[in-house]
């Protein structure tokens, strides 16, 4: 049976800051960053970190398949908000994988991504099924390269064997110590070397060296490769590199510069999405992951990739967007500007981490309840079954509403409560098969607003941070489904 | 069957602080303010009280846990004294609680005290605080008016009526409690205003405006309660008795079964309905002399109209506009300016409503005093959220009516 890639799926913030406010802000101190300023990035929401991100990734992925097939789960980032807590482990409980699993984060490089992806296919050959993540919101410093280039995002792929989209034809690892920015655990933002001398060096150097290896192993000739996704160079510097490997120019794959940014240890799996979104049966796709030394993979895609059903993949990320035009609104979320919060935003957050443990099937997975006695559903689950005419005790059953699509009931927009993105809105849902909650909502689009009765979806946020502790704790949010939104 | 609290308990004084922000003091001061003038009023000494309950919510924000404070700052003779809360019906749970005394034979004279002072928080509006460690992992990001301001999505999407239809009836809401409050000396807010004003103040939580919401104040009031004999014993004449006394609480059916539509208070109907019962009130419309709601937003008035059944299903709004609930309407609501602007320190809220009753019951509301006799008053209070809250129906009118 082939090793390969039997699924994907995708996640962008839907705002996209547009580069010209960023430009707006700081040509006067920083001239040479107006030649940056044109297009968008993805911008985060100010409660979504690289966890979220890889948990939306990842059920976009999972979407329509069975979770508990999943034998590992490889995360790669390079901003992982625990140092010392497994961030994918979390993520695997957000996703309602099994707890049979084997979990890794997989960080320190740019190149984390296909690292992880290289892990998951080497446990594929021997017949495990892997769920691969990148994801990566960097904090970068106002005015820098990174805040125009940089984007937010992830991007998952299913790995294993059987029915796969995409065949291993082979790979290539090189370990360089090549340090062309760096950041410490003491240091909070990137300390980046000069982009000519990354150019000239690595981008000419040793990504040609390890691709040239890769063909030279396959004995695969340059020019039938019809997608080459390389995460690092401009698609200027991309186009001589092309020349120098051999490549055809066409099958350079679009960089999302323009519309996205560089969504770091993802990037390389999102540009791969795209070409197999792109691609059709038997095309070959080489995707490079470059930070301190290069992965190169080379996939074949296969006749199944023609079958396979419509998913939330770079598409339909890209298509989900709200520009926002409002700088100081990333400063805000990203914690780069001392703001007066209020003495409303004092209320301590601090987790008993023994409650949340115990309470962790609702906040993590969305787990509610569902009779044994009469079949009501309900969440969170209770003791004693809700519905007054049945009354049962100790009668539910674990249900999980994650994936449920609920009706809106009620709904505000608060202004006095505390949020760093005001208003607040928040209402009840209310789910078909039964279940309803009061709950914080995400994703409003202000002009779009909201309405009763109109269809939400649950989507895993951020609730609070613990500023005082260095904690965060999430929970699930409803998000509007708004006509034509994709999502 | 029990017989009910009709006419067993009878009000033998009442005080009430004045209400506001009360810079000048501390909740101690407050309740000896109240209480000195419901003793005064009651024509007894302290000596001749058995028992006391306090009312207060918050207790973290002044008077900390339990009863000591009452029975401190009052110098109270060592008697039995309880703290209660119940969110904003804690001060008609204090209520409760020395009429049922007195009502079991337990106590001769008992007192209920409700207190609170909010002005301490540094900011506008309710203090801003954890809401258990379970519950703070799950429990969306509400304020007050964000909760309370939800009826009104679901009141006009299940009457299919305008926004903005709703959003005039509820300015007229507060235009009324507006120009009361103006006739009140003990009132927080005194200030007449227009339902433009109301209409295009600042938003607060959609759709409720600066002036949907009551204000945050600082208050005491406080009730000394006996049995009709003892108080004809003390030389009372025209006694306000106690008719009805109710109270509903939540089970979290509104919150997690699918058959509450968000539009209504399932709580305030239930308890209106027993609370009607145990006064023996066929019809509340042409009964009621006057009545006090829990206006803590103008669309929680608007909405507890068709609770109590006084306004049919989705035709408060109507009412509202024809001025029925006005001071010189058929069933004058908020004659004191209610919560919107006599305001609404928690713990003392449900007494202070019954304070008005008492008062209008007596003749003794002064330039607000109504002229047509009244004969039965109505105090609601809600606390909580609408999707889970604790409301309380409270009927007092005169002895034998």
């Amino acid at each position: 049976m082939s090793v390969g890639l039997l699924g994907f799926g995708a996640y962008l913030p839907q705002s996209r800051l547009q580069r010209k406010s960023i430009a707006a802000a700081h040509g006067w101190f920083e001239p040479s960053l107006v030649g940056l300023g044109r297009g968008e990035r993805t911008m985060a929401a100010w409660d979504e970190d690289s966890n979220t991100l890889s948990v939306e990734a990842g059920r976009a992925c999972l979407a329509g398949s069975d979770r508990r097939q999943v034998d590992g789960l490889y995360i790669g980032s390079t901003s992982f908000p625990f140092l010392d807590r497994q961030n994918s482990v979390l993520v695997s409980e957000a996703l309602g994988l099994s707890s049979a699993l084997q979990t890794f984060d997989l960080a320190g490089s740019q190149r984390a991504g296909t690292s992880a992806l290289l892990a998951a296919l080497k446990g594929a050959a021997t017949g495990e099924t892997g769920l691969v993540i990148g994801a990566d919101n960097r904090r970068t410093k106002a005015a820098s390269v990174g805040e125009m280039t940089y984007g937010d995002g992830a991007a998952a792929l299913l790995v294993g064997e059987g029915d796969v989209i995409a065949t291993l034809v082979g790979s290539h690892t090189r370990s360089v110590d090549f340090i062309d920015h760096f950041r410490t655990a003491q240091s909070e933002f990137d300390y980046q070397w000069e982009a000519r001398w990354i150019r000239d060096e690595g981008l000419m150097k040793i990504v040609p060296e390890s691709v040239n290896a890769l063909l030279q192993n396959t004995g695969i000739d340059a020019g039938r490769i019809a997608h080459f996704c390389c995460p690092i160079g401009s698609s200027k510097d991309q186009k001589a590199l092309a020349r120098k490997l051999g490549l055809r120019a066409e099958a350079l794959q679009d960089t999302l510069e323009s519309n996205c940014g560089n969504t770091g240890a993802a990037h390389a799996l999102l540009m791969l999405i795209g070409a197999l979104e792109a691609a059709k049966p038997g095309e070959l796709i080489m995707v490079l992951g470059f930070g301190q030394g290069c992965d190169v993979l080379l996939f074949e895609t296969t006749d199944a990739l023609a079958q396979l059903p419509a998913a939330t993949g770079l598409k339909v990320c890209l298509a989900n967007r709200c520009e926002e035009e409002n700088y100081f609104k990333y400063l805000a979320f990203n914690d780069l500007i001392t703001m007066e919060h209020g003495l409303r935003a004092e209320t301590d957050k601090n987790t008993a981490l023994s409650a949340a443990y115990r309470n962790k099937a609702l906040t993590t997975g969305f787990i509610g309840g569902k009779c044994s006695q009469c079949g009501t559903e309900q969440i969170p689950v209770a003791p004693i079954c809700v519905n007054p005419q049945c009354g049962g005790v100790g009668t539910q059953e674990p249900h999980p509403f994650a994936d449920a699509v609920a009706s809106l009931n009620s709904y505000t927009s608060d202004r006095l409560t505390y949020s760093l993105n005001p208003p607040a809105y928040y209402g009840m849902i209310q789910f078909a098969e039964g279940g309803r909650i009061m709950i914080d909502f995400a994703d409003v689009v202000a002009e779009q607003g909201l309405e009763v009765g109109m269809s939400m979806r649950m989507v895993f946020r951020i609730r609070d941070y613990d500023h005082k502790r260095g904690f965060r704790r999430y929970y699930w949010k409803a998000a509007p489904i708004y006509p034509g939104s994709g999502a | 069957m029990a017989s009910g609290i009709r006419d067993k308990v009878a009000i033998l004084g009442m005080g009430c602080s004045k209400f506001g922000e009360r810079w000048d003091a501390n909740a101690e001061d407050l309740m000896v303010e109240a209480y000195t003038e419901a003793l005064a009023d009651a024509g007894i000494e302290s000596s001749a009280i058995d028992a006391a309950w306090l009312a207060t919510a918050l207790d973290e924000q002044h008077v900390g846990k339990s009863a000591v404070p009452v029975a401190t700052a009052l110098r109270l003779p060592y008697i039995p004294a309880t703290r209660v809360e119940n969110y904003c019906a804690s001060g008609t749970e204090s209520f409760r609680g020395a009429v049922y005394a007195v009502a079991a034979g337990a106590c001769d004279i008992a007192l209920a005290v409700g207190v609170e002072k909010l002005k301490d928080t540094g900011y506008g509006g309710l203090p801003q605080r954890a809401r258990g460690t379970v519950n703070d992992l799950f429990w969306p990001n509400v304020s007050a008016p964000g909760s309370f301001a939800q009826l009104a999505s679901a009141y006009t999407s299940k009457h299919k009526m305008n926004k903005a239809d709703l959003k005039r009836a509820m300015g007229h809401v507060s235009v009324k409690s507006h120009d009361n409050g103006l006739l009140n000396e003990k009132a927080h807010l005194r200030r007449k205003i227009d339902i433009d004003m109301v209409l295009n103040a600042a938003m607060i939580a959609e759709p409720l405006g600066l002036f949907d919401c009551c204000g945050v104040s600082d208050g005491s009031a406080c009730a000394i309660v006996t049995t009709p004999e003892i108080a004809r014993s003390l030389g009372k004449q025209d006694l306000v008795t106690v008719k009805a006394l109710q109270l509903s609480v939540s089970n979290g059916r509104e919150l997690q079964y699918n058959d509450w539509d968000g539009s209504y208070f399932h709580t305030t109907r239930v308890a209106a309905e027993r609370a009607y019962k145990e006064a023996g009130i066929k019809d509340p419309r042409s009964q009621l002399s006057m009545i006090e709601v829990h206006d803590c937003f103008s669309v929680t008035e608007l909405v507890t109209m068709e609770d109590l059944h006084i306004s049919e299903e989705g035709r408060a709004s109507f009412d509202i506009l024809d001025g029925f609930y006005d001071a010189g309407g058929q069933v004058p609501c908020q004659l004191d300016g209610g919560l919107k602007c006599f305001g609404h320190p928690i713990g003392a809220t449900g007494l202070r409503m019954i304070y008005e009753m008492y008062l209008q019951l007596q003749g003794r509301a002064g330039a607000r005093q109504l002229e047509n006799d009244p004969v039965l008053g109505l105090t609601h209070n809600l606390g909580g959220f609408p999707s889970q809250n604790v409301s309380s129906v409270t009927i007092v009118g005169r002895e034998g009516a």
